[in-house]
């Protein structure tokens, strides 16, 4: 007999009949009842009316029944919380019920119960469950503890759990500090309720011996977010933690994976362990390629991270990468990606053989990309260049529809990167220029075709042919045109005279494209005012395209491979793209211990308040002209986005961003914190809605410093060569899209002024700096703007900006909070 | 961090089984799960982790069904698929085949093993062994109600205490499996060998076993280097081997599980010659016929045997009509497939077997092109490994102090053995 006769009732009046079945005095019919409920319930229909005569079965000696009637509580509680209050009793009693599974499924229940008239009715069972005799139902109620402060967090601090559950990490038995260290974790992710110290990953790292698999993976996790003090504990975990990379499970090797690399990181780049640990990387990730699919794929997109990161760790291991016939396509992609990662000159030509065999298979997409990544491969090893070259011409001879299309973009880049050096190989392409009908395919051929004007002895005709359909076209390829048209009449003015004109006229009046009329008109302006100005910017030598493309943003990078496994992981997105809104990390306030400094800040403040001048400008920005700054962005972005050459149109304006109004309580300490969230979220979101391309040019971020105190309390000396506070890291890379800053204040000969290291991580140069400091207790405002000169990818430079104190003055909270804003063009 | 909800589902995406364990996703969501999945392999861009809104969902398909986690914070995704795929372990230890129907026959068990595998999202005991002994599919009462086990929560959280066997024994299979890929100009681009230690363990008490094998690293560091010996690339154990001792001196100790489990697996890159080469020569006549001539190469030991070889031919698919000629084996055209099986049941080391086959071809051509799948095949050869690995020996240690035999098998078998065609 199976339980799907369960399925099965679908008469008249079903609700009336189970209710008499539920109310039955035959124990067994009772039980058929709740299993026809939940089977109802399963499926989809709403039994919430039987609620009260399914908790009456709920005082039962029937552990299976006892489950039944539970799981039903669970899924309806929320709908009757009025009613839920009935199955309290038995809640409480079965926690004190002599068998330890009935305590333990009690508890587990108890929590799932997201009703807070319950909740109330849960601390008392609880504690006492956490010091339970036995294992079972400690590790349950080590899980309870989470489940509460989901619902309440507040009530989980005031009564004590977090201390108790501090206390199960020290249990003798793994299961239990795994549960604890999970629910701990998860506690943590949403506020610090704990600072995970040396003790504790001490106990964690003895506990990962014994406790299963799952456990293992918990305690990896929460390893993760564990920064060590010195080198030697940093060696000490790795080495504990490394034979886990011999684990069955790819879990446990893969979290094992992502608190390696962090360590890694932190140790001297060139030391005996580091490489020894680096060869122990790369066979678990290799095994990993023979697991399920799934498994494979989040591998796969983990392993494009590290190898990003580490291109040593995986140089050799190119074989492995190969496509096979029968890899799901989402896996042949991700192989596909890490090929033209680890293509270097030693392994080209097995690379470059392999991709000419997937170009010529039938998944379209997958034969699209094996395409385009010889190209890559081309850019990136030059010696390569020529056979890449000779293969795409190969397939180009199929003339297979989307290989030729594919093929004819990416000679285009091929042509950037190695100018004048296979232009003879464009009278092939020109014969397909009829079977292309992408677009991308078209304004690359038109890009060539105008390039080369000057080769091309039928370029005008060819050109003119594209010109006839103007108004078909796609954008993209309006304005390829419109650029090549006016690049072959600058080569060779006498054949192209009608056509530029034409050409012209097409895009200035007959279009309502704001971009092509825009760009129109400047080449008409430039041809006509200076031609020889036009030949200079539009003639000019391009910039060299990069090898690589699709690199992660080095500070994304960075955050990524902390949270190897995770989803940020898998879809190359940081981590804070996850947290769900209603649950944000809550701010913090972390006063800063004042007693010391109490009576000279009072002095301090008396005495600004004293010298304050009234009417300083008020620099925070309004709504409205936030609006107008982004506006302004969004106008100028197209102008970049053509690849016209000398354009590059400047960028300027700031974006301003969520923590206009909140002059955020943060202390020195808390600081990273929310301006993450706000500079992670908000300016993309809005960007985007307004139709920016990319890149952010311009971005502003909020910090708040502590540290004040020591200047102003230094004060009292007077003294020039009083003690310099350390510069402190006041906004990590991480978090403000590349750029680092690192500062302190100094009063240096009775002046106050802050000095400031910017480190730029990004890729590009960032400039045009301003700063501005938010009122504060002291009104301590700058006196000089920063040097205008840019800083480079990967260079730093010291400012020294003087301050005084004849700002407006607003208390803060603590006082000795700032929050300074730094605007810059990336 | 955790999985909110776990949905299983029928391949019309609906609703098999739901529970939900945070209360954080809206349950109603699931709904649009088919569609999405449905549209993403449109794009050609279909994968194990899907996003719809604020709700993602990490899921495999299994037989008919599929294991959905639905989740909303930056969880662990491949601990949230390797406990699906433990799931699907658990359910046919419960209830073998895991379908459709044997689901919605099993939902109140399901129900019960859903509940004590994962808490709050959390995975928990997925050992089925020791949840057969508290989660059964009869009803107790609460005089005699099942207590959770002492393994739970032990440090040995896979074995129970108290097993008794009249005789004990240990059946050791030592199995690898060959991957090979070759390219369809004969060079061999990748070959490994992903091997397996298998055990079926029949012993008393809490036997704490030490497995010994002919590893070049152990035999390196004690002396003796010289011996034949076999340097595995990466080793993979279960969950009790003791990791950290193994990572110190190289033994494998352990208290095993109950009953047949998998104890390691191993990897190794080292190049083999190919043990069963196959060369093809195939003249197509387009809109007539093609014809092939298969060498099929026996290329190990002649004291070995490869038994129920199948060497899979593609053809194209719409040919018809075939006829083949060879001095061995069988011949089977499975147009299903569109693909000829040669089955040569015994297939002596350094041998070589010619098959000759001719199909017609349709005189239209069919306007799909086709993919070009590679040839495949299927071997098993007995009391060989091709790595050289040797079970040196097997200590049971048991405090009572019984004899247990250990009995030691060998095999070699395909991987994934794939040699692309011209």
């Amino acid at each position: 007999m199976t339980d799907s006769k369960y399925f099965t009732t679908t008469k008249k009046g079903e609700i009336f009949e189970l209710k008499n079945e539920l109310n039955s005095d035959k124990k067994e019919k009772k039980k058929e009842a709740v299993k026809k409920v939940i089977a109802s319930m399963t499926v989809g229909k709403d039994v919430s009316a039987l609620f009260p005569d399914v908790v009456n079965c709920m005082q039962t000696d029937n552990v299976e029944l006892k489950k039944l009637v539970y799981l039903y509580l669970m899924n309806y509680a929320k709908s009757q919380p009025d009613l839920a209050i009935m199955a309290v009793n038995t809640f409480v009693k079965d926690c004190e019920d002599p068998n330890p599974l009935i305590r333990a499924l009690a508890v587990r229940t108890m929590g799932c119960i997201r009703v807070e008239k319950i909740t109330e009715y849960l601390c008392d069972p609880l504690r006492r469950c956490m010091k339970d005799e036995d294992p079972y139902v400690r590790k349950t109620a080590a899980v309870c503890v989470a489940k509460l402060h989901d619902m309440n967090p507040t009530l989980v601090k005031d009564q004590g759990f977090v201390e108790l559950l501090n206390d199960l990490l020290s249990d003798a038995n793994p299961m239990v500090v795994a549960n604890a260290v999970a629910a701990l974790t998860e506690m943590n992710d949403q506020q610090t309720v704990i600072e995970v110290n040396s003790q504790m990953v001490n106990k964690l790292l003895t506990a990962l011996n014994e406790c299963t698999e799952w456990g293992q993976v918990f305690i990896l996790d929460a390893l993760a977010g564990y920064t060590p003090r010195d080198e030697r504990e940093t060696q000490n975990i790795c080495e504990r933690i490394s034979p886990r990379l011999a684990h069955a499970n790819a879990a446990v090797v893969l979290s094992t994976v992502k608190v390696l690399m962090k360590l890694i990181d932190m140790m001297p780049a060139d030391s005996d362990f580091i490489t020894q640990l680096t060869k122990k990387l790369a066979p678990p990730m290799v095994t990993l390629l023979s697991a399920e699919p799934e498994i494979q794929y989040v591998a796969l997109r983990n392993i494009n991270l590290i190898v990003q990161k580490r291109p040593d760790i995986l140089k050799q291991e190119m074989k492995v990468f190969f496509v096979k016939y029968n890899d799901p396509i989402y896996v042949k992609m991700e192989k596909l990606d890490i090929m033209i990662r680890l293509a270097q000159q030693n392994n080209i030509s097995q690379v470059l053989s392999e991709l000419k065999e997937y170009a010529t298979e039938v998944d379209v997409d997958f034969v699209r990309k094996s395409v385009r990544a010889i190209g890559r491969c081309a850019i990136k090893v030059e010696t390569s260049s020529e056979r890449c070259v000779q293969t795409l011409l190969e397939l180009i001879q199929t003339k297979v529809n989307y290989v030729v299309q594919e093929a004819v973009v990416v000679i285009k880049d091929i042509f950037r990167k190695y100018p004048n050096r296979y232009e003879s190989i464009i009278s092939a392409l020109c014969e397909n220029l009829d079977t292309l009908d992408e677009p991308e395919a078209r304004a690359s051929m038109i890009w060539i075709i105008g390039e080369y004007a000057e080769r091309i002895d039928n370029a005008d005709e060819l050109l003119e042919s594209f010109v006839e359909g103007f108004h078909d076209e796609n954008t993209q390829v309006q304005l390829q045109l419109l650029t090549a048209v006016v690049k072959l009449f600058l080569k060779r003015p006498g054949v192209a005279q009608a056509l530029v004109q034409r050409v012209l006229s097409l895009a200035t009046q007959d279009s309502d494209n704001p971009d092509l009329r825009d760009r129109g008109f400047i080449y008409w302006r430039l041809l006509s005012a200076d031609p020889a100005a036009a030949k200079n910017v539009v003639l000019t030598e391009k910039p060299l395209i990069s090898e690589e493309t699709d690199l992660l943003e080095p500070s994304l990078l960075e955050q990524l491979v902390c949270h190897i496994g995770t989803l940020a992981s898998v879809y190359h997105k940081p981590p804070s793209a996850f947290i769900d809104p209603a649950k944000a990390p809550l701010r913090q306030i972390n006063p800063i211990p004042t007693a010391k400094f109490g009576s000279s800040l009072l002095d301090t403040s008396s005495a600004t308040n004293a010298s304050r001048n009234g009417s300083a400008p008020t620099v925070i920005p309004s709504q409205d002209q936030v609006i107008a700054d982004l506006l302004s962005l969004d106008l100028n972005a197209p102008a970049t986005s053509a690849n016209t050459g000398g354009y590059g149109a400047s960028m300027s304006g700031t974006t301003s961003m969520g923590g206009l109004d909140d002059l955020l309580g943060l202390g020195g300490d808390s600081m990273p914190a929310a301006p993450a969230m706000a500079s992670s979220n908000n300016p993309f979101d809005s960007l985007a809605g307004l139709g920016m391309p990319s890149a952010v040019p311009a971005a502003q971020q909020p910090a708040s410093i502590g540290g004040l105190a020591e200047i102003f309390g230094s004060g009292g000396f007077g003294a020039s060569s009083g003690y310099t506070h350390p510069k402190e890291m006041w906004l990590d890379a991480s978090k403000a899209m590349g750029m680092q800053v690192e500062g302190t204040f100094v009063r240096r000969n009775g002046r106050i002024s802050m000095e400031i290291t910017i480190t730029n991580r990004a890729m590009q140069a960032i400039s045009e700096f301003a700063l501005q400091f938010n009122k504060n207790s002291f009104g301590l405002i700058p006196v000089e703007q920063m040097d205008q000169s840019p800083i480079l990818p990967n260079q730093s430079k010291n400012f020294t900006i003087v301050c005084d104190t004849s700002g407006p003055v607003q208390v803060t909270t603590p006082l000795t909070n700032l929050q300074v804003r730094l605007i810059y063009k990336m | 961090m955790a999985t909110s909800a776990m949905f299983i589902l029928d391949l019309k995406g609906k609703t098999i089984i739901s529970r939900n364990y945070r209360g954080d996703v809206d349950m109603t969501t699931i709904d649009k799960f088919i569609t999405l999945l449905m549209e993403k392999e449109e794009e050609g861009s279909a994968a194990p982790v899907l996003t719809y809104q604020d709700t993602n969902f990490v899921f495999i398909k299994h037989t008919n069904i599929y294991l959905v986690s639905a989740c909303r914070s930056n969880v662990n995704v491949t601990m949230i698929l390797s406990f699906l795929y433990k799931c699907v372990e658990v359910f046919s230890e419960y209830f073998k085949d895991v379908e459709e129907e044997s689901i919605r026959d099993n939902f109140v068990v399901i129900y019960e093993l859903l509940d004590e595998m994962m808490d709050f999202g959390f995975p928990q005991t997925t050992e089925s062994r020791i949840l057969q002994e508290y989660i059964t599919q009869e009803g107790q009462k609460l005089v005699s109600a099942p207590r959770p086990p002492m393994a739970v929560t032990n440090a040995v959280s896979w074995r129970s205490e108290g097993i008794k066997y009249r005789k004990n024994e240990v059946f050791l299979d030592v199995i690898e499996s060959v991957n090979m890929l070759a390219s369809a100009n004969g060079t061999v681009l990748q070959s490994e060998i992903v091997g397996s230690v298998k055990m079926r363990v029949y012993l008393t008490g809490m036997p704490e076993l030490r497995l010994g094998l002919n590893d070049k690293v152990l035999f390196e560091g004690s002396g003796r280097g010289k011996s034949k010996s076999v340097e595995l690339e990466d080793v993979k154990f279960h969950q009790c081997v003791r990791l950290s001792r193994f990572d110190t001196d190289r033994t494998i100790s352990f208290i095993p599980p109950d009953g047949a489990f998998e104890l390691m697996s191993y990897r190794l890159t080292t190049v083999v010659k190919p043990l069963i080469w196959i060369e093809t020569s195939i003249e197509r006549h387009s809109h007539s016929r093609v014809s092939f001539i298969i060498k099929a190469k026996s290329q190990f030991k002649r004291r070995s045997t490869a038994n129920n070889v199948e060497i899979i031919i593609p053809v194209p698919s719409d040919a018809d009509s075939p006829k083949f000629k060879t001095s061995i084996g069988s011949v089977k055209y499975t147009p299903e497939q569109s693909a000829f099986v040669w089955t040569i049941k015994s297939f002596p080391g350094g041998k070589e077997y010619l098959l000759t086959a001719h199909l017609s071809l349709p005189s239209v051509m069919s306007e799909e092109s086709e993919g070009r799948p590679p040839i495949k095949v299927k071997f098993e050869i007995p009391y060989f490994t091709t790595s050289g690995i040797q079970v040196r020996y097997l200590k049971i240690i048991e405090k009572s102090g019984y004899q247990a035999l250990p009995w030691v098998r060998y095999i070699t078998q395909n991987g994934e053995y794939e040699m692309r065609m011209k």
